[in-house]
């Protein structure tokens, strides 16, 4: 990995963005990587059918908590139809393009589990 | 020839053995410190695979031509040279199986299902590979049978002092990892087994760890069972074994049913074929069988005791290393007890993830993870670790470099 896209990652590994939980959260969800242990959960507050706020918590290794940080910058305030659109090509092209094949799951854990907590809104709704 | 072998033993020459050393990773040379996972193969284990599919490719004891019983000759030889290796009197007291995995539920299945009754006990080890704890749950939810757990201590031996007020005439089998792929701790199989006959128990041993790694005599263990993988002693992936004491086999129901078990069937009903074949229905891993076969010949050719001395060396060597440097926590390896070459360890603030993620980068391959043993890592509050393990192949100089881009791990993360 290049060390800028290295740097990028650690940084947000090390000073994650928007971690911690919403207590009156509209919708949450939580998985995690039975193989590694890895476990991101995921708070939602929606307003006008936007991402109003999202907040992480979780552990794991620094790929898994990078990504799912630099996700919830990137969809803060998004339409819910853009952000379930996002494709794990658009994930891996936020972590810089970088990430090895062999680190796929760690990085596409937190869309994964933002696209499950958004599922969970369409079928409420 | 043998001592002439060791007097020239090297690690050096032997990895020009290994097809796989001659490859890069990420731009630098494989260094594998991932042998407790699996093991790399000789040269001489993939040419006997490719020329059995090239010379004599055949379906075993179903035919009078010539490649048949050629095939059938060889695969049977096979079972020979396991026995041979692990001191079994009868090559009929080895089973192939698919892995250590597969052995274990061969022994649940063929063996427990049967004969366990409710309130029957099990006792098995916190230390366990959940491919040991897992077939004794499924009968205790199918018999009702009891599993009863002896513990580690703080410095990651077994409390032999809780074993006799863990047995009784209740325990029907004892069945317990020899050396641990987590901590590297060889447990003392020989004295737990003649406890275990005190009550009558019977003992199976989880050797996946040490078989490869550990000279090893069945008749010497006293065991009734002993079970291990091919692919974590240089043999091909999808093979694996059981030794059984021939009585104890001869007395078990087979695990599967179909062709080649049977020595006779009838529409009605059916009787079951000679030892081994009983117990291994269908057409088997005959390739990988006969691969197993020569990792034996490959293995025995090196010497057993050679093989443990490297590793112990490599071990006494990684350890001090590794302890210099106080934001390395080593897991295990806090006595003086038998170990084998695995080390679990974490470095401070960084997720093992992370840590088998750099060294990938340096071509050193490492495992991170909880290591198949769930509740030993919960035991022992260990979350997840990163483990190096070495097979006869590594070298000190290995071990080095590994250091060395820890060192710059914790740099860039600490």
């Amino acid at each position: 990995m290049q060390s800028e896209s290295l740097d990028y990652i650690l940084d947000h590994y090390k000073n994650p963005r928007n971690f911690g939980t919403i207590e009156d959260a509209d919708f949450s969800y939580e998985e995690g990587i039975p193989s590694c242990g890895d476990v991101i959960r995921l708070d939602l507050k929606i307003r006008d059918n936007k991402l109003d706020d999202v907040k992480f918590s979780g552990t794991g290794c620094a790929i898994s908590q990078a990504s799912v940080s630099i996700l919830t910058e990137n969809v803060t305030g998004k339409e819910i139809g853009d952000v379930i659109s996002l494709t794990d090509h658009d994930m891996l092209e936020a972590l810089g393009g970088q990430v090895s094949p062999i680190r796929f799951k760690c990085a596409l854990l937190g869309l994964t589990v933002l696209k499950k907590a958004l599922a969970g809104i369409k079928s409420d709704s | 020839m043998e001592k002439l072998i060791k007097s020239v033993f090297d690690p050096q020459l032997i990895k020009k053995d290994f097809p796989v050393f001659k490859r890069q990773v990420n731009g630098k040379s494989l260094i594998y410190l991932d042998n407790a996972a699996t093991t790399q193969k000789p040269e001489s284990v993939i040419n006997c695979i490719d020329n059995y599919y090239r010379k004599h490719n055949s379906n075993i004891h179903r035919g009078v031509h010539t490649l048949s019983y050629e095939s059938t000759v060889m695969y049977e030889e096979a079972h020979k040279k396991v026995a041979d290796f692990i001191g079994a009197k009868d090559w009929k007291e080895i089973i192939f199986t698919r892995n250590a995995t597969e052995s274990i539920n061969l022994l649940a299945y063929g063996w427990g299902l049967h004969r366990l009754q409710e309130g029957d006990e099990v006792l098995i080890t916190i230390m366990e590979h959940h491919s040991n704890i897992v077939p004794w749950q499924m009968l205790r939810d199918l018999k009702g049978i009891k599993i009863n757990v002896l513990g580690v201590d703080n410095k990651g031996n077994l409390k032999l002092d809780e074993l006799p007020g863990l047995l009784s005439e209740k325990t029907k089998l004892v069945s317990i990892i020899h050396a641990s792929n987590v901590l590297g701790t060889v447990n003392p199989i020989k004295q737990i087994t003649q406890e275990a006959k005190k009550v009558g128990a019977l003992v199976l041993i989880d050797a996946a760890q040490s078989v490869p790694h550990i000279p090893i005599d069945v008749n010497e263990i006293g065991c009734d069972f002993l079970v291990a993988s091919g692919h974590k002693m240089m043999g091909p992936t999808g093979i694996g074994f059981i030794y059984g004491r021939q009585n104890l086999l001869e007395d078990m129901d087979p695990f599967m049913y179909g062709g080649d078990m049977i020595e006779k069937v009838t529409l009605t009903e059916s009787t079951w074929n000679e030892l081994p074949w009983k117990f291994e229905a269908g057409t088997p891993n005959i390739a990988g069988g006969i691969g197993l076969g020569a990792a034996v010949d490959y293995l025995e050719n090196i010497g057993l005791q050679n093989i443990y001395n490297h590793e112990e060396e490599l071990l006494r060597y990684a350890l001090e290393k590794m302890s210099e440097f106080d934001w390395i926590n080593i897991y295990g390896h806090k006595s003086d007890s038998e170990s084998v070459g695995v080390i679990s360890f974490n470095v401070d603030g960084v997720h093992p993830h992370d840590v088998a993620g750099m060294l990938d980068e340096q071509g050193i391959a490492v495992r991170s993870g909880h290591h198949c043993a769930q509740p030993l890592m919960h035991d022992l509050s260990m979350d997840y670790t990163a483990r190096i393990s070495f097979y006869v192949y590594n070298t000190k100089e290995e071990i080095d470099l590994c250091i060395e881009t820890l060192k710059k791990v914790k740099k860039l993360f600490g």
